[in-house]
Formats: C-alpha cells, structure tokens, sequence
C-alpha cells in the first residue's frame, strides 16, 4: 500500500485480477466560498483526505464512523458522482478520475448504489418497473427492448419481491421492500460492485435482518463486492470482512473484520466499540466504557497532525506535529494511524459470572412438532 | 412543554394544585389500561390497546419497540399532549402518586408538566425554537412557572447548563439552538427537562439521531442524573442495546399493545414473548460474529385493520389456530413477568 509505487501496474494489474477496485490517496475538499457576486473561496471542506483502499471479488468492505467523517462522500467518489480533486480510482483496472460523463456511464455498469433512504431514493410517480428498468433506459444494449419486461420481473424476484407488482407504485410498498426495489434496481446493469450507502439504517429492527440476509444471499449467488457504508458498526460487523474506520475524512484504521473488532489499535476506533451498546444486560458494569469528550471538530479546520488529538486520551506534543501514517502497527498487523498504537479488547467482557457469549445458542431448535420453525 | 401558564393565569390561580392531594405512598406513576384511538381517513386506529404499567422513585423503565407500535403515543398520554382530535384517550387511568391525571383540569395538567412530569424528545434541532437564545428558552421555564425576574432565570439556565455538561455555560447561553452540535442541543433539552426538578423523565428515543460515542455521552449524563435525583425514568427506544445498558424493567410493545413485561435480566436472558425473542435473534450484535440472523417475516400490522386474535400471530413462529381467534391476556410468568402469549412456556424453554 506504498505510495511510491509507479503507475507501470496500470496496464496489468500486478496483484492479480481479483481486486476490482482500487482507491490510491483519493482526496475530496469542497470549496467553501463567501459573496453573493464575486464569490471567492474562504477555505476548503475536506470531506475526504487521502484515502487509499482496495476490494477485491466476492469481498464485503465496511466502511465506518460518525457522521461528517466523509464516509458518504467516500461512496459517492467511488459511484463517480463527485469528482475526486486528487488521487486515483481504479475499477477494474480502469482508472476512473479522468473519465468524461460518457466513459463514467460506461464504467458505472460495473458499479451501482443502494441509498439509504427507501422513501426519497425512489420516485413517486414512476412505477415499480420504470424504476428498475431505467437503467435500460440509460443503457440500451444491455437488455433487448422486448426482453425488458421479463428482465425486470426477474429482478424484483431475486430480491424476493413479487414479480406481479411491477406496475406497482412506491408508496404501495413498506420501507423495507423498497429497499429491496432500490436493490433490484442497482442490479440492473449486472454491476460487480455495489455500495451500499447505510442501506438498512432508516428501516425497523424487525426488517432489518431481512435486507441483510438479503444482501449476504446476493453476494453469493451473483458474486458482488461491497463497500458497506454505515455507522451501525454491528451490522457492519455482520457483514462485512474488511473494515475501515474513518474519521476527518481520513482512513484511521484498516484490517480484517477480526482484526479491528477484536485487536483495535487505534484509540479512535477503541472508543467507538466501546460506545456500542450491547443488547446484554449482563455486560453492564462490566465492559470497557470509554467515554470520549467533545464532538468532532469541523473538517474545513482539522486539527494539525493527528486529526483525532483533540479528543484523544493518548494525544501528546508529536501528535500535533506529526501526521501518523497508516502503517502496520501492533502484533496484529493490520494497518492503523497512531503514534502510541496498541491492542485493547473493548468489547470482550471482563469476568462475567455467566458465560455471556454463548446466549444464542438458546435460538435455533425449534420446539419439535410445534410451530413451522422461525426461519422462513 | 409549549404551553405555559399566561401572565393573568398564573396571577389568578396562585396554585394550580389547590384541589389535589397527591399520595406520597403510592407509586410515582401508575399507567393502567390506557387506551388511545386515533380517527384516521381510514377508520380508527387502535394506538394503545390496555397498556399497564408502574414507575417508581430511581427507576428506569424501558419501553421497547418498533415504530408505529404506540409506545410514543403512551408517552404522549402520559404527558397530555397528544393533539386531539385525532388521537383521543378512551379508556385506562395514569396516576401520578395515586391521582388520576386523565381526570385533571388542563390548567391543573399544565402545572404538572415540566414541575412533576417532563419529557425529551428525539429531535432536539426541531424541539428548540430556533429564534430565541438558548438561555432565553431555558429561563422562559423559571420566568413562566416559577415567576422568576429576568436575572434570576438567566443565572439558573447559567446552572443549568453547567449541570448537563455543556462547557463555557455563562458564555452559551447566549447561543442559538443551530449553533450548537446535536449532543450538546440534546443536553439542552435534558437541561430544559430538568429545569423544574421533576420526579419522572420521560425520554422519547433522545439519542437516536446521534452517533455512537454522542449517544454514549448522552446516555451516561441521562443516567447519572437520574440516580442523584432519584428520577423515575422512562426511556421509550427501538434499540435493544441502549436499554440493556440503563433499563431497570422492560415492556416491549408490539401493534398497540404491551406484550411483555419484565425484569430487564429475564428478558433478555429468556424472553417469554415470541416477539421479544424474534427481535433478539434479528439484531447483530457487536461483540459476536457470524451468527445467523433471523428473519421476522412479514411487516407489522396495520392499526387500522390489526388481525383477528393475537397481533403478532402472521409473523410468529409459534403461532397455532387458537392465536388467530383469541387474543391473548397478560398471563403471569414465573418471575413476576407478564406475557401476552398464549404458548409463553414454549417460547421460554425454547
């Protein structure tokens, strides 16, 4: 993950075909401009800061953090809706910063989004199949025009929607299956990747494990990538295989699902663990709490060197002077920006009088002849 | 807490109270059979169907649910400010140390929100006025209720906010609600319910809109203010985690109605409602992985046309014929709990 690489790889990806995407010091920073007339820029948001990641095939990557961390803007660099002001962005070996809007809609078959909010992401007017088959629209030699129709039933049956609503509206529908037509949506075109941006955070505990299996049923069956936006940093953990943890618009720590749940080092993603609540009343009084002071300070004025110093217990003078590198750190090996890493388990209890992990087991078997089982 | 005594109100009645002898010795708040319609273009909507419940001193209880499942409506019951019509309370008594305040005068209710009775709600952005200084709005509580000068309430609200955490209060106060972040407009709110020194917090979901290490900070403040005031608490949420965390008994609501009630250990360790169970199996958790997730199937009910019998029983497991005719009572559970199940003994051993 070395910057200094050349772009000699550009041709023939070296790590082999299996990553489709690859993010390299990819930088986002919105003008902030004053005056009504002759508008002049005042300063820069720097929504994200040097992001450098890949996925690669059939891989969940879990992208978390607090609100105004970038992690939104991140996904929409990647759809290429926004433009990156540095850095590049490979999809497939193809680099995407560059591109002109008809070679993005070219590369966007490849890449699709599910939004988060089921009820604004749709329109009300359209119905059920105009929206899933727009992308025809756009793409017209994916599909044959009398094929369309069918192509669309099919859909809304993968997503495990009923294919007979296809001149239904959004509004006849609740908001988890239009979740699931903002899905069949963003499978259209075939993509390899989707980001999901925090696809499950508007919709009711009761639906959300419907979409999540729904998504983990998908990436089997049609072998997708990922890139799981959400702050839920449980489902992230559910789903996801990679994580990255995002603050400032900057990656702050990045490793395997393990790796970052189990061995974080960095005190940034320690205290979003630990802030998780636990649905386990017997954890109470017994799990690492640690409680960080403040909010996040703004990102068209971020702290000098370490961008988490100011909330930080660990923050020393090198933290102001010193930007930390996102470098292996700590016996784990994953990589993660600080100074001062080191493990902590924060989400593991300490002595619990009961064993408090094993409390699912109690689930599955279904009382015998009973009741038709709880999975559907 | 928009409706404040006017000036020629409060000079005319000196106290609200006159007329009402509260009980010392009965619990602090009784909910029981509450009963809420709603008239909807549709037919009426059965909000709150014979929801039971007691608070008492130091408290927390838990009222856990999905949206649209009636546990804000009960709150807003509980406080006497559901706008009506639509909604409309039909049945059931709320009595607050033993006096029934359904019963009240509205000018005897308004003094008793905000001085007995508060409430935090979700968004504070929305809750605040935005035109007015936050110190203004805290003040407003003393000026209005209390009939303190203007340098009186301006060196309470200065307390105030010191008390809930918000740092440089004296400077603050004169902020605006926008210039604040979304914990600290929170903490304002918890200021703003603690103005009058209620005995019962009612808090509506007050950190679901705030990030993860926020909400830890709110919770926590929450929490220890309760236990130095002995507040008997109300926490109305969706999220199984954060009432884990605080709760001290749970009522989980399902479709209008309480479907179970229990202590907070019981219930998470063996739920005695399918639907408390379901939800527990449905939600990863942090600190595990791989589990499978179940799936509740279908949606909740419409409260226009709940189904025959239980609510619960097209998307429940162990539903059987009888759970679609007959609605199931509140069956005592070993443990001093309460069940709406007719099967809550399967559903305990499973």
């Amino acid at each position: 993950m070395s910057a200094d690489m050349t772009e000699t790889e550009q041709v023939t990806e070296d790590t082999g075909d299996d990553v489709v995407l690859e993010v390299r010091d990819v930088k986002k920073h919105f003008p902030l401009t004053r005056g009504i007339v002759f508008k002049r820029t005042v300063g820069h948001v720097q929504a994200v800061d040097g992001v450098t990641l890949q996925l690669e095939r059939g891989e969940t990557l879990g992208v978390v953090g607090e609100s105004g961390c970038g992690k939104s803007t991140f996904g929409r660099l990647l759809m290429g809706l926004e433009r990156p002001t540095a850095g590049s962005i490979k999809l497939l070996g193809e680099e995407m910063a560059g591109l002109d809007a008809r070679g993005l809609r070219r590369m966007r078959r490849n890449i699709q989004i599910v939004l988060q909010d089921p009820y604004s992401s749709l329109d009300p007017r359209m119905t059920v199949g105009d929206i899933v088959g727009e992308p025809y629209d756009v793409h017209t030699d994916v599909v044959p025009k009398q094929d369309r129709r069918k192509a669309v039933q099919d859909l809304l049956d993968v997503v495990g929607l009923n294919p007979e609503h296809i001149n239904r509206y959004p509004h006849q529908f609740s908001g988890g299956q239009r979740q699931r037509i903002g899905i069949a949506r963003a499978l259209a075109l075939r993509p390899k990747i989707l980001v999901c941006d925090e696809p499950v955070s508007a919709l009711d505990v009761s639906v959300q494990a419907q979409v999540v299996n729904l998504l983990e049923r998908l990436q089997d069956e049609l072998g997708l990538s990922y890139v799981f936006i959400a702050h839920d940093l449980s489902v992230v953990r559910h789903i996801s295989d990679r994580i990255a943890v995002m603050y400032l618009g900057k990656v702050v720590e990045i490793g395997d699902e393990m790796e970052i749940y189990e061995h974080p080092t960095h005190p940034y993603t320690q205290a979003l663990l630990s802030a998780v609540p636990v649905p386990d009343p017997r954890l109470r009084g017994h799990r690492d709490h640690i409680v960080l002071e403040g909010d996040v300070p703004s990102p068209a004025n971020p702290p000098s060197g370490c961008r988490f110093r100011t909330r930080c217990w660990k923050a020393e003078d090198v933290c102001a002077k010193e930007e930390p590198q996102l470098v292996v750190r700590g016996p784990s090996g994953h990589l993660s920006a600080c100074h001062f890493a080191e493990e902590r388990d924060v989400i593991h209890a300490i002595d619990i009088p009961t064993s408090a992990a094993d409390d699912d087991g109690s689930g599955d078997p279904s009382p015998g002849s009973v009741a038709p089982g709880p999975t559907a | 807490m928009s409706e404040i005594l006017t000036e020629t109100e409060r000079r005319s009645n000196k106290s609200p109270l006159s007329g009402v002898s509260f009980d010392g010795s009965a619990p602090l708040l009784e909910v029981e059979d509450l009963e809420v319609e709603f008239h909807t273009r549709d037919g009426i909507a059965h909000a709150v169907n014979n929801v039971s419940f007691t608070l008492r001193e130091g408290e927390t209880l838990g009222i856990l649910g999905e949206s649209g499942c009636g546990k804000s409506v009960t709150a807003q019951a509980i406080m006497g400010i559901l706008d009506t019509p639509p909604a409309k309370v039909t049945g059931g008594q709320v009595r607050y140390r033993g006096v029934d305040l359904l019963q009240l005068e509205e000018k005897t209710r308004r003094h008793i929100r905000a001085n007995k009775i508060a409430i935090i709600f979700q968004d504070a952005l929305s809750s605040l006025n935005p035109v007015f200084t936050v110190g203004w709005q805290l003040g407003e509580l003393y000026r209005k209720h209390a009939g303190a000068s203007r340098a009186q309430a301006k060196s309470k609200a200065v307390e105030l906010l010191d008390l809930v955490g918000i740092p440089g209060a004296p400077a603050r106060i004169n902020s605006f609600p926008h210039q604040f972040s979304g914990g600290m407009r929170q903490r304002v709110m918890i200021a703003m319910a603690l103005a009058l020194e209620p005995d019962i917090i009612i808090a509506d979901e007050p950190t679901t809109a705030l990030d993860v290490t926020v909400q830890a900070q709110v919770m926590t403040l929450l929490s220890d203010l309760q236990r130095e005031m002995r507040l008997g608490l109300i926490l109305i949420t969706h999220d199984m985690g954060v009432v884990a965390d605080v709760a001290d008994k749970i009522c989980v609501m399902y479709a209008g109605h309480a479907v179970e009630r229990a202590d907070v250990y019981e219930i998470y360790e063996r739920p005695a409602h399918p639907y408390t169970k379901a939800l527990l199996e449905s939600i990863p958790r942090v600190d595990q992985k791989g589990q499978d997730l179940t799936v509740i199937k279908g949606l909740p009910p419409a409260l226009v046309d709940p189904p025959p019998g239980c609510s619960f029983h097209p998307r429940c497991a162990f539903a059987r014929d009888r759970c679609t005719t007959d609605e199931p009572p509140l069956y005592e559970v070993p443990g001093n709990r309460l069940s709406a199940c007719h099967y809550w003994e399967e559903v305990l051993e499973s």
